[in-house]
Order: C-alpha cells, then sequence, then structure tokens
C-alpha cells in the first residue's frame, strides 16, 4: 500500500471535519474492502480517517424497529437479541468470522457492493439510513455499482430497520467468494410487500414484479411462472445472466417459504 | 513388538512446532542487511517488449538494484530448463522454447517477469517498480488449449512451430484400428480436464545470501527437493558451484508438486545477493502466485473404448491435447506423456491402447506436475469412459468394472503401455468398497430423494496409479534427465540417540514421524530418540526430494537399508564384546543377543562402543553412522476403489456429496493415522477439481480471470462429507517395505468418482468439470 495519514476520529463530527481537512480523504468503518484495495494499491487517499472510535457502535430497539450503529459488527449483530432474527441471519451468513468480527454495517452499506448482503436487507425492511447530515431511505440510497445517495463529507450514523411482520433472506452464495451470487430478501413491512434483490445487477434493488405477486398471495406459488428477463443481469464465470435471473425467482420463493 | 513402530497411529511429531507457531518458513528467515525484491511483470498475455528503461527506478527511494535480464546473461546465468527429453512422433524430441530468467525480447503471459527491482523495503520496491517504464507492443495472444495448434494462431516460440511442443504417441495404432474394426460396439467421450492453481497454504519464497569471505552461497527457499534446486542452478544456470553453494529448504507449507521447479524468482535471489553483496528475499504474494506459480493439468481429450459383445474391452484410443503454458518447465513435457500414457491400462485387460497426445504452447502460466501428474487425467478419462461404455453395453458400473479387471492371480501384469503392474487386487477393493457404501442400497436411497425433490446418483472410480518414482534407468531410457533413486543416512550418535538423513523433503506428508517409526521398527531405538533430518544441503548426503508418492516408497527403503548396515555393523561390534561368534549374533528390539544364551548388548550400548572403541574388532571402522543409496526396480502400484455419492437440487444445481467411501491398496501403512489424513487431503484435492476450482483465462484478453480466491474456488470443510476410509492392501513384489505411497491418491481416484455420480444423478453421459451449480442446473435441465 502507499503511504497516508492515519487519523482517528473521536466524534462523527470530527470524522467528518477531518475529511473535509484532507487533500483526499477517506473513512475506514471496519476496513474489510478499503484495506485489501489499499494493500493491492489501487487507491491512494491521502489521509484514511478511522471511525472505530467514533462512538457509532450500537445496538438498540425501541419495540417497533432496531437502531445499529454504523459502526457495529457482522459479528455483533448477529449476536444481538435486540435484533430480529432475519437480520441476526444476515450478517451471520456474510463473509468469514474474521469479517464478521470486523466488517461494520455503515461500512457494508455505504460501499454498496453489488454483491453484498446488507444492501438488500435495508431495501427489504425499508429501512433508514441517518448521516451526519439527514436521514435517506433505502429506497433512494443504492443508486449504482458502487455508488449511493452520500454526498461528499456524508458519513452514515446508524441504519434504522423497522420491524416487519414476516421477514426473511434466502441467499445463494458464490461459491469462491461467498458473496452472494444471488439473494433476495422478502418482507411484509408496514408498507406492504417488499423484495429486494442482491447480486444480480448494479446494486441491490426492489423487485416490483416479484412484490406485485407476493402482495395478493402470499407463498412461494405465486412466484410460479415468473421469470426474470436476462437483460441488465450481471454475469461471470460463476454465474451466466440467465443463471442468476433464474436463481433470482428460486430464492424469492425459499425465502417466502422460510418467512412462514 | 516394537513400541510406536509400523502399524501405529503415532501422533506428529512435528506438530507441536506448527500448532504453537515455531515453524520456521522461508518467509520467517531474515539475514542482516537484508533486502527486498519485487518483480515487474507482464500485463500483457503476449508482447514485444520495445524497451525497458529502469533509470528513473534505480534513483528511487531505497532502491539498491534495478536489473533486467542482460544482467543475468552477462553474468553468464542461464535460463531456466526443460528436464525432460521426450521423443515423439517420427523420432522427434520436443522442442525446448528458451526461457531467460528475466524475459528481454516478448512477454508471453500475464506476469511473465521482465524487471527485477531490489530495495530496502517491499514498499520501495514495488515503488521503484511503478517507475519501470517498459514500452510493450500487444500481439494476439492464444490461452486455448484446443486451439493453440490452429491455422493462423498467434506464435509464442519460433522454435515451436504451430504453438506445438511435442507430438507423442504411444501404442499399437494398428492393432487398435484392428480392435475398433472388429468391436461389438464402441463408446466415446470427450472432455476436458480443467486446469488447475495448486494454492499451496504457504506462497512460494526465497531468500538469497552470499558471504564473500568464504564465496559461499545460501539459498533460502520453498523447495520440495532442495539438493535438484541446487544440482540445476549449479550446473545449468551457473548460479555457483555446488560445494560454495548450500539450498535450504525448512518447513514448507505444502507443495503438491508446485514447488518441484526452478523458478525466476528463486534464481534472481540466489543471483543478485552476490551482485549486491546482500540478502535478498522475495515472497510471493498470492495473487503473484496465481499468475507465477505453475499449474496443473489443463487436457482436452477424446476417448475412445471397442467392446465385444459381453464388454469386454478390446481396444482404447485417446486423442489429446495438452496446455505446457508459456515455457516448458522441468518435468512438464514428462506429464503429459510419460506420467499419463503409461497409467491408461488403468486395472483393466484391455490389449490394444493408442494414444496420440499434442502438448501446445499457449500464453498462460507454465503448466507442470500437480498432485498425481498426469495420472488423474488419465484416471479420469479411463473411469469416465469405462461408465460411458458401461451405459453402452446396459451394464452396472461396477460388473462391466469386474468384466475388465486385471486379476490377481494374473499379477504381475504387463500393461501394453510400458507399465508392469506388480501387485494388486481390484476385484477386492471394488467388493470392499461396495459394501462399505452400500451400493446395494442406493435406488433405495434415491428413490427417497426423490421425494424430497432430489436427484441422487452413485458413481464409481477404480484407480491405478504408478508411484515410488522411479527406477533410474527406466526413467533415463524415457528421456528424464535425472535418476530417481534416493538416500539415506542413519546416524548413532555416542549416547545412543540417532539422526537420520533424509534426501526427501517433508511439506505435510509427516516425515519426522513416519520415518522416525520406521526407524524404531528396524533398530529398536525409541522414536522420541530419532530425529530426520531434512531440507538442508549442507545437512546430509545428496538426495532427489518429495513427489510422485515416492518418500516412503524409495525413501523409505533407503533407510531401511541403511538401518539394515548398522545392524550389521553392530553384530561385529556385539560379538567381539560379547565374545561369541558374528554368525550367533542375533538383533531384535534394539539389542544384540548370543544366540540360546542370555548374553545381550544394547544397540547403545554398541553405538557407545562404536564411538569408544577400547576393546573393539580387528578390521572394523570406529562410528556407527551409515548411508545407503536405494534405486527402485520397478514403480509402486497404489490402486483402489472409490464410491461417491451425490445429492442434487434441481432447481439450484446445488451439490452435497452426502458419502464418499475409499478403498485403497497401499500395502503396508507406516502410520495409519497420517495416511488416512493423506487421503482426505487428496480428496479434498480431487472433489475440487471436480467441483469447484477452474482457472480461467480470457479467450480474448489472456487475462488471468481466476486470479485471486475471490474468483477461484478452493475447497473448504463445507464442501466435503466425512469420509469413510478403509483399506484392502495387497503385497508389491518390488517393494521391500510393502509400502507403495498415498499422497496423491485421492487427487486421482476423486474426480471421475464426482463425475460418475453427477452423471449418474442426471441420466445424461457426461459433463465437464467443474461441475459448478450453473453446469449442473443446465445439465439438468437439458435432461429433465
Amino acid at each position: 500500500m502507499y503511504d497516508f495519514n492515519f487519523q482517528s476520529a473521536s466524534s462523527i463530527d470530527d470524522a467528518a471535519a477531518k475529511l473535509s481537512a484532507a487533500e483526499d480523504g477517506t473513512v475506514m468503518a471496519g476496513g474489510q474492502t478499503l484495506i485489501p484495495v489499499l494493500k493491492q494499491r489501487l487507491a491512494s487517499p491521502s489521509d484514511v480517517i478511522s471511525l472505530a472510535g467514533a462512538g457509532l457502535s450500537g445496538i438498540t430497539n425501541n419495540g417497533d424497529s432496531v437502531t445499529i450503529g454504523a459502526t457495529t459488527t457482522h459479528a455483533e449483530v448477529a449476536a444481538s437479541s435486540d435484533v430480529p432474527a432475519v437480520l441476526r441471519s444476515v450478517a451471520e451468513g456474510i463473509g468469514d468470522a474474521q469479517v464478521r468480527n470486523r466488517g461494520t454495517i455503515g461500512g457494508s452499506i455505504a460501499n454498496n457492493d453489488p454483491a453484498a448482503d446488507y444492501p438488500a436487507a435495508a431495501l427489504g425492511l425499508g429501512a433508514t439510513i441517518t448521516t451526519n447530515q439527514r436521514d435517506i431511505a433505502a429506497d433512494d440510497f443504492f443508486t449504482g455499482l458502487f455508488e449511493t445517495a452520500l454526498n461528499d463529507g456524508e458519513i452514515i450514523k446508524s441504519v434504522t430497520f423497522p420491524n416487519a411482520a414476516k421477514a426473511a433472506y434466502a441467499k445463494f452464495p458464490n461459491p469462491a467468494s461467498r458473496y452472494a451470487l444471488v439473494g433476495v430478501f422478502v418482507a411484509q413491512a408496514a408498507d406492504g410487500v417488499r423484495v429486494a434483490v442482491t447480486g444480480a445487477t448494479d446494486c441491490a434493488h426492489r423487485g416490483p414484479r416479484l412484490e406485485a405477486a407476493l402482495s395478493g398471495n402470499w407463498s412461494a406459488d405465486a412466484l410460479d411462472g415468473i421469470t426474470i428477463p436476462a437483460d441488465h443481469i450481471n454475469a461471470d464465470i460463476h454465474g451466466s445472466a440467465e443463471y442468476r435471473a433464474h436463481l433470482v425467482v428460486v430464492m424469492a420463493k425459499r425465502a417466502v417459504a422460510a418467512a412462514g | 513388538m516394537v513400541e510406536n513402530g509400523i502399524g501405529a497411529s503415532l501422533a506428529r511429531k512435528e506438530d507441536v512446532r506448527f500448532l504453537t507457531g515455531k515453524g520456521n518458513y522461508t518467509d520467517d528467515i531474515n539475514r542482516p542487511g537484508q533486502t527486498y525484491a519485487y518483480l515487474v511483470r507482464s500485463p500483457h498475455a503476449h508482447a514485444t517488449i520495445n524497451s525497458v528503461d529502469i533509470a528513473a527506478a534505480k534513483t528511487a527511494p531505497g532502491v539498491v538494484g534495478v536489473f533486467v535480464g542482460q544482467d543475468l546473461l552477462d553474468d553468464a546465468v542461464g535460463g531456466l530448463i526443460c528436464g525432460a527429453s521426450v521423443t515423439g512422433k517420427g523420432g522427434e524430441v520436443n522442442k525446448v522454447p528458451p526461457r531467460n530468467v528475466l524475459t528481454m525480447d516478448k512477454a508471453r503471459f500475464v506476469g511473465d517477469p521482465i524487471v527485477v527491482v531490489i530495495a530496502e523495503t517491499l514498499a520501495q520496491a514495488k515503488d521503484g517498480a511503478e517507475m519501470v517504464a517498459i514500452d510493450y507492443t500487444e500481439l494476439p495472444s492464444t490461452v486455448s488449449t484446443s486451439g493453440a495448434d490452429a491455422d493462423g494462431a498467434p506464435l509464442l516460440h519460433e522454435e515451436c512451430p504451430n504453438n506445438v511442443a511435442l507430438d507423442w504417441e504411444l501404442g499399437d495404432k494398428a492393432a487398435v484400428d484392428a480392435a475398433f474394426a472388429s468391436a461389438a460396439k464402441t463408446a466415446e467421450v470427450e472432455l476436458v480436464n480443467n486446469r488447475m492453481v495448486t494454492n499451496a497454504m504457504e506462497p512460494r519464497a526465497a531468500v538469497g545470501e552470499y558471504n564473500s569471505g568464504t564465496d559461499e552461497t545460501t539459498l533460502y527457499l520453498t523447495s520440495q527437493n532442495p539438493h535438484v534446486h541446487r544440482l540445476v542452478m549449479s550446473a545449468f544456470m551457473n548460479i555457483a558451484p555446488e560445494h560454495k553453494f548450500r539450498v535450504v529448504a525448512p518447513d514448507v507449507g505444502g507443495g503438491f508438486g508446485s514447488k518441484i521447479f526452478t523458478y525466476n524468482e528463486e534464481a534472481i535471489c540466489a543471483w543478485a545477493a552476490k551482485k549486491i553483496n546482500r540478502p535478498v528475499k522475495w515472497t510471493s504474494d498470492r495473487s503473484e502466485g496465481f499468475l507465477s506459480d505453475a499449474h496443473g493439468r489443463d487436457h482436452v481429450t477424446k476417448a475412445e473404448m471397442a467392446m465385444d459383445a459381453d464388454g469386454k474391452f478390446i481396444g482404447m484410443r485417446v486423442t489429446s491435447q495438452a496446455n505446457m503454458g508459456a515455457y516448458l518447465q522441468v518435468f512438464s513435457i514428462s506429464i503429459p506423456t510419460l506420467f499419463h500414457g503409461f497409467l491408461l491400462a488403468g486395472q483393466y485387460t484391455t490389449p490394444a491402447i493408442y494414444l496420440e497426445m499434442r502438448c501446445v504452447m499457449t500464453n498462460t502460466a507454465p503448466v507442470d506436475a500437480a498432485r498425481g501428474a498426469g495420472r488423474p487425467e488419465a484416471t479420469y478419462l479411463l473411469e469416465r469412459l469405462v461408465d460411458v461404455a458401461a451405459g453402452v453395453m446396459g451394464l452396472d458400473p461396477a460388473e462391466i468394472r469386474r468384466r475388465n479387471f486385471i486379476k490377481a492371480d494374473q499379477m504381475p501384469y504387463q500393461t501394453p503401455v510400458v507399465q508392469c503392474y506388480d501387485s494388486g487386487d481390484y476385484d477386492a477393493s471394488l467388493d470392499k468398497a461396495l459394501a462399505n457404501a452400500d451400493y446395494d442400497g442406493f435406488s433405495a436411497r434415491q428413490a427417497e430423494a426423490k421425494g424430497r425433490g432430489k436427484l441422487r446418483g452413485i458413481g464409481l472410480s477404480s484407480y491405478i496409479e504408478a508411484c515410488g518414482v522411479a527406477p533410474s534407468a527406466a526413467v533415463g531410457s524415457l528421456g528424464v534427465g535425472v535418476g530417481l533413486w534416493e538416500s539415506a543416512q542413519v546416524r548413532f550418535n555416542p549416547t545412543g540417540n540417532v539422526t537420520v538423513f533424509t534426501g526427501t523433503h517433508s511439506h505435510g506428508q509427516g516425515h519426522e514421524t513416519a520415518f522416525a517409526q520406521l526407524v524404531t521398527e528396524r533398530l529398536g531405538v525409541p522414536v522420541e530418540n530419532i530425529d530426520v533430518v531434512h531440507g538442508d544441503t549442507a545437512k546430509g548426503q545428496f538426495g532427489m526430494g518429495t513427489y510422485g508418492s515416492r518418500s516412503l516408497a524409495v525413501g523409505g527403503i533407503a533407510i531401511a537399508n541403511a538401518c539394515d548396515k548398522i545392524v550389521a555393523k553392530g553384530k561385529k561390534i556385539a560379538a567381539h564384546t560379547l565374545e561369541a561368534a558374528e554368525d550367533d549374533i542375533e538383533f531384535a528390539e534394539g539389542s544384540f543377543t548370543v544366540a540360546g544364551t542370555d548374553k545381550t548388548m544394547s544397540i547403545g550400548e554398541v553405538a557407545f562402543t562404536a564411538y569408544v572403541p577400547h576393546n573393539y574388532p580387528e578390521g572394523v571402522e570406529p562410528g556407527l553412522d551409515e548411508i545407503a543409496f536405494f534405486d527402485p526396480l520397478n514403480f509402486s502400484f497404489p490402486a483402489g476403489a472409490h464410491v461417491c455419492e451425490v445429492e442434487i437440487d434441481p432447481d439450484t444445481g446445488t451439490l452435497e456429496i452426502v458419502k464418499y467411501t475409499a478403498v485403497d491398496d497401499f500395502g503396508t501403512l507406516i502410520n495409519p493415522m497420517i495416511v488416512e489424513g493423506q487421503v482426505h487431503g487428496g480428496l479434498a484435492h480431487g472433489i475440487g477439481q471436480a467441483l469447484l476450482e477452474g482457472c480461467v483465462y480470457d479467450d480474448d484478453s489472456g487475462q488471468l480471470v481466476s486470479g485471486s480466491f475471490m474468483d477461484y474456488c478452493m475447497p473448504r470443510a463445507d464442501n466435503l462429507p466425512s469420509f469413510d476410509v478403509d483399506y484392502a492392501p495387497t503385497v508389491p513384489a518390488h517393494n521391500s517395505l510393502g509400502v507403495k505411497g498415498c499422497g496423491e491418491a485421492g487427487a486421482i481416484a476423486a474426480p471421475p468418482a464426482v463425475i460418475n455420480a453427477i452423471v449418474n444423478a442426471l441420466g445424461i453421459k457426461h459433463l465437464d468439470m467443474p461441475a459448478t451449480p450453473e453446469v449442473v442446473w443446465r445439465a439438468a435441465q437439458a435432461a429433465s
């Protein structure tokens, strides 16, 4: 990796101040994406500003929703009794033990990897992403390949997931990386049926056809006969667009079945 | 009965240091004044190198040296060698395209090294490397095993017209043609043996050091055969004369073949250490390993079987093409030819076999020996073909195998493809495997799975391998440039404990334990009083190293023979001390005894007497330290039957191995626990090839697409079942220890067992490895 200035932020405001003062700075939560990128010399930030000491970790459940601080690790989420089972299972299925012990929810959502799990959960439950500047609905947050609605200098503070009557996540892991080749999150949320798909396209997105089918009939059978066109679906050595499109429906069915 | 001798599942002596972080690997070694090397590698699959500008890099902070290929040539350093000359069609020996340590004229694969930058720190070396300016003209590339020899394919080497390094044939073509002409039925299958990246847990590494006071060069490196490394670098590359060159392979974290060969980086560290008069370290990162380690397999094959009306095999024809990568390495040309072709009879009496093998050059990393080396490719095509043949004949796969097995009473059996098997009972291992796997109960399990929406299949693999490489005269006559004997020295220290020097090298096989058990068995010295030393040319005699499941089958006999010499000399000493005739001395369990008396002397007392020879037999040399070299008369032939049972989710193509049964004939087991571990590891390797591991180069750009663990899928524990491992040993005629070798068996046997099971589950003829979920899903879709 190239040399950079390492700074530790004491609060989210301190992080924002340090970020704006830096020539070409970046914040680091768990570093599970940033560190490998730095090691490969694929990025050369002037400053890396750690959020580890910024007080952004923690989980609170007010009965209607759970709010997870941005630097809460996947392992902490997976182990928390304050977190609904569906979110615990999402966290439990991310990466490996090392990644789960360092990687954070804020980092995952801000990075918006096309195959990440948390973006599907955020979309599927209609989460709200709270930053140092504002609240952003998950529906407005994930805008493209590694792109989000975050402005320059905007840092995620927490993510709030409202309760859902029923919810489940079905993930078909890439055999090598164990990222989602396709992952589908389904929920009976307060605002209706939500279906979110990750791994299949540029970034996690809602599945309107699947939502429409499930809105009238919450059962796996309701998805029979639905086919997802393979246009715009990702393809690589692990799965063609056609295969991924097929898996979207299969995983959606399995998620509905698991949600009960 | 000697405690902890042959047959004891003794916990591995070496594991104490490995499990407590006390292992000493090459990257753990740091020498005073050490510098760090970083290679500038070609980003292009095929490109002319117009110019290389290193001026800026030379002045970069911390950089102490920047070198190109010409610098090595100026010091008369030779290129990397191909260690075999295989004679092909028309008596034509394989072409050997030259390879400089740092390539100069053009880059021939992504990762081909061109410049080395040496600096005070690795980061500074990388910074310097970024300042090297290379002007390339990109050329069209070819990475295709089947297409590299096509008209108009980009040419890698002038020395290899049409990118063909060798056109080789084996067997009696006319007899095979006649068999097909008279066949009642024929079967054929076209298949791909997928390229693998070996991915030893420890990446390759080297530390070179030069002592100007003694003119000695020392090279620490990740090697399976440090003496051979020294020999090659001394005799062919002019790095240093052997007597001034120490090569040390300390603890090595896995080799699987990939650490047999002399690599560019190793030569650079040894040469540059003298050039700059400071130690030079290079450690591969994983990405570099993917690009530059020797890969394995990569054949495209058509196999055909001719049968009589009863399903007896009467002729087999194989037409195959093997990808050698961009350059020929030490063994590479011998793998798809000798090590592959000679195994094509398998366990069967097929009287006529003909193989045409074309070895082609492509713009990919060099391909060489990898766990099994040629034998997995042979076994895969044969065991797939046998299942296809069973389908053609309407016979159960077990039945067609039985009808064609070489029977135990036919041993020794001369195959039509050179090898003469010395032992084996293939019916016995198949019968045991089928019983252990409950083959008869399969249809009930299949029906039960169907009720759950799952497709269940069962597959067999009756494999044989030629191990214990190898009789020197035999391999020499075939063009291999070395002898493949092995050596051992058994040294009693005056206090009665024992140091064993072996010419083999342990990089995960447990030699320090198994060899100590062997010496315990022979000499009666407690196993804790025996240390096994290997891996350092300054300690112990020349040896050929570890590969081809040879360490016990060849190196073990050298140890046993050295022990026999110890006993023979000990008898003379004991006879003198006990005042008896030498012929009356008996040796058992560590004691020399005058037959029929209670007059006895322990081997420790004999050792002490040998070193303090106050009262000593006339004409006998002091000391108790014996060396033995052993050259085998034949290969060893481990064999067995494996049964794989899979369950497939047709909606996703996901597959679970629900049961895997191995019955192997390894002869005598020295340490059954270690053997079982070797079987498990081999099976993981073979199942990885069958289901997960595919090395992929982009057809257009020649870039390595599967260049990290994010894209190259290694087997993990949750991909594997709990293995059912059992044995059906027979006694080899040519091995005085009765051992055969076990390290490669799983990697050889598993791929066809797994694919045969999948094919059985789906009711199809064939599908190619790796059988990823999408591959299986598509096959299931097509079949339904």
